[in-house]
């Protein structure tokens, strides 16, 4: 038998239909090479993988800030100067020239604009710069606490780096990386079955992945119990958490992993996920940082629920949170490490 | 027309009279007739479409799946508030999840996994109804029964995925989700709950089979394509009457790898690879929570897991252990 007409024509459509359909596909896909690490005993799989232009597209989006050059002591602090200064509930303990130099940073880390509520004006009432009366006023004092609180509690995760506003706002009243209750989209009511917060395509917060869309509400809006999900013994006998669970705290590492840019070895030996004595020493410092996100969105952002206007909410009615990505921002040290604290030491001591 | 044989794909199309099978014994419904041929179904099979027998059993079956299959579809687009174009584009993620822990092994609310309970009972109904349905075909036509057994494989590790398992453990919850990702977002989550399957001996043995049929079946399938053109392709009859083709053929495994297979007994060992797949891995499904909580740690305790060097010059422990 000869090959007929048709064969060749069939052969030739089922070709170009297939290479169509993977012409798409492999446009979503990384091209090599890739950078690769060994970050533990071989033949574990304790690789880290860049993609370098991935990499450098990351580091274009995390220039590096210039701190503002040190000033002299005026010799009076803030809170001695009673006639210029009034209603400072914070930052009393500064020098008047350190708190003026602070305050113009802070214009610039949070709101460089210029116009009628940017720059200054953007917490303050410009006639009258001790009034409350601006609401982001109120705002910013408890972040000067928190900030401070990270910079003295948290050492166990900031380190000597410590951070300042621009850790996180860069420039923007609103950091770009912020969490709210995400109800998703709205589904069917009555009997329908609930997608039980999961299940949807385009979600960045689980990598995409029909995980769990919002694992931030049960696991990082306040101090609570452990996140951990793996059995502890090797033979039944302890009741661990229910198994849904797991696709919870799975979701909120695909957070951290992409919110860090980093995968799952970066702190774990993922043959045994559960176990301390084979993680790498980073998992103790992000164990650290899950308490200290708990801890700044319950006691330093979530009470701010009264002051903070509805356009600065989620849909269900609650403040714009923090999680890792927040400060990281896509790199595993924010900005890869430079201390912008250091030229604030006034950051970095206890609140009074 | 012999040379035609060494292409790997079917060239040759046979065209006779439709062919209705042997005679059919009493208590069997009638023969369908609609018999036709297909041309593109010639290229990777017979051309020959039909007859169907179709039988209650086959009616119910397929009845049983279309309502659950219903059950799901419409689930799904619910979750997308009945929008047809989400509904295709977010298909692979859209899914109907088991259950929560709380209605232990009780009837759910249909809202709260209800409704995954009965597409649940209507795809295990549909699916052992066309268990019958190919054990009975096959009595009909006077043939063994090793199809039936070997689909009966199959149904053990779905049984033991929805419904076994998650009797031992007393509650749905720990069941399978319908849906494309959801179903794969839970075997890694399952994994990782449970300690990491991949130190689950049964789980081992079950990857065993499975790449092992997938060999099998390509040693098989090579061996009798490349003798095809000596009457190789008529494997059955040189079971017993062995010719040309089969010695060739049983030359070539015993010059390079000093055993062969016959004609009959690889047949044995396919099927046999195949069905001990999900079998073994049904029997690692089961005992993952009911019998071994974590698998690592059981491999642990067996000197199963190798203990690697870690640095101890910065040992890392537990810091809530520290609080």
């Amino acid at each position: 038998m000869k090959l007929s007409a048709t064969t060749l024509t069939a052969s030739l459509l089922v070709t170009v239909i297939g290479t169509l359909l993977v012409i798409p596909m492999m446009l979503q896909w990384e091209r090599p090479p890739m950078e690769s690490a060994q970050w533990g005993f071989r033949g574990l799989g304790m690789e880290h993988i860049v993609n370098p232009r991935l990499a450098a597209r990351v580091k274009a989006a995390n220039p590096l800030p210039t701190p503002d050059d040190p000033v002299p002591n005026d010799g009076v602090l803030v809170r001695d100067d009673h006639e210029n200064y009034k209603n400072v509930q914070v930052l009393g303990d500064l020098d008047t020239a350190q708190f003026n130099r602070l305050m113009g940073a802070i214009t610039l880390w949070v709101a460089p604009q210029e116009g009628d509520n940017a720059g200054c004006a953007y917490c303050h009432n410009v006639e009258n710069m001790a009034s409350d009366e601006v609401y982001t006023k109120v705002v910013a004092r408890r972040m000067l606490q928190m900030t401070r609180a990270i910079n003295t509690q948290y050492k166990a995760h900031v380190a000597q780096t410590g951070v300042t506003c621009y850790t996180c706002h860069r420039g923007n009243a609103v950091p770009a990386n912020i969490w709210f209750t995400n109800p998703g989209p709205r589904q069917a009511g009555g009997f329908a079955a609930s997608r039980n917060g999961q299940n949807l395509a385009g979600q960045p917060v689980p990598a995409f992945a029909s995980l769990p869309y919002d694992p931030f509400t049960p696991l990082i809006s306040e101090p609570g119990g452990a996140i951990r999900v793996q059995a502890t013994t090797a033979l039944p006998g302890n009741p661990g958490p229910e198994f849904k669970k797991t696709e919870t705290t799975y979701a909120l590492m695909m957070h951290m992993s992409t919110g860090l840019g980093v995968n799952c070895t970066f702190c774990h030996n993922s043959r045994a996920f559960s176990n301390w004595e084979q993680s790498r020493p980073q998992r103790v410092t992000a164990w650290h940082g899950i308490q200290m996100v708990r801890d700044i969105n319950a006691n330093y952002i979530t009470p701010l629920a009264g002051v903070f206007p509805a356009n600065r909410k989620g849909p269900t009615g609650d403040v714009y949170k923090t999680n890792c990505a927040t400060c990281h921002n896509g790199v595993n040290k924010p900005l890869y490490g430079f201390s912008m604290a250091k030229s604030y030491p006034e950051l970095s001591v206890p609140n009074p | 027309m012999m040379i035609e044989y060494q292409n790997i794909f079917t060239r040759v199309q046979v065209h006779g009279p439709d062919d209705l099978g042997v005679p059919m014994k009493p208590g069997n419904w009638p023969r369908e007739k609609g018999i036709t041929t297909n041309w593109l179904l010639g290229v990777i099979g017979d051309a020959q479409v039909g007859p169907v027998y179709l039988g209650g059993l086959g009616i119910m079956s397929l009845l049983c799946g279309f309502i659950a299959i219903e059950i799901i579809g419409l689930n799904m687009l619910a979750s997308v508030n009945w929008n047809p174009v989400q509904f295709v584009r977010q298909l692979f993620w859209l899914g109907l999840e088991p259950p929560p822990a709380k209605y232990g092994l009780g009837l759910a609310p249909l809202r709260e996994g209800g409704w995954w309970q009965m597409a649940g009972f209507f795809l295990t109904a549909s699916i052992l109804l066309w268990w019958l349905r190919t054990y009975r075909r096959a009595r009909a036509l006077g043939m063994g029964t090793h199809i039936a057994w070997a689909f009966a494989a199959a149904i053990w590790l779905y049984l033991v995925l929805g419904f076994i398992r998650p009797l031992f453990m007393g509650d749905f919850s720990e069941a399978v989700p319908f849906g494309i990702f959801p179903h794969l977002d839970w075997t890694a989550a399952f994994s990782i709950r449970y300690g990491n399957l991949f130190y689950n001996p049964f789980h081992m043995i079950s990857i065993a089979f499975l790449y092992g049929s997938a060999l099998l079946f390509a040693m098989h399938g090579a061996t009798i394509l490349a003798v095809s053109r000596l009457g190789g392709e008529r494997e059955i009859e040189q079971i017993v009457d062995r010719g040309t083709a089969s010695e060739r053929a049983a030359l070539f495994w015993r010059w390079t790898m000093g055993f062969n297979a016959t004609m009959e007994s690889i047949h044995r060992w396919a099927w046999w690879f195949a069905v001990l797949c999900p079998l073994a891995g049904g029997i690692g499904i089961l005992l993952t929570g009911t019998v071994v909580d974590n698998w690592y740690l059981w491999a642990v305790k067996h000197h199963v897991a190798p203990v690697y060097p870690f640095d101890l010059t910065a040992p890392v422990a537990d810091p809530a252990a520290a609080q």
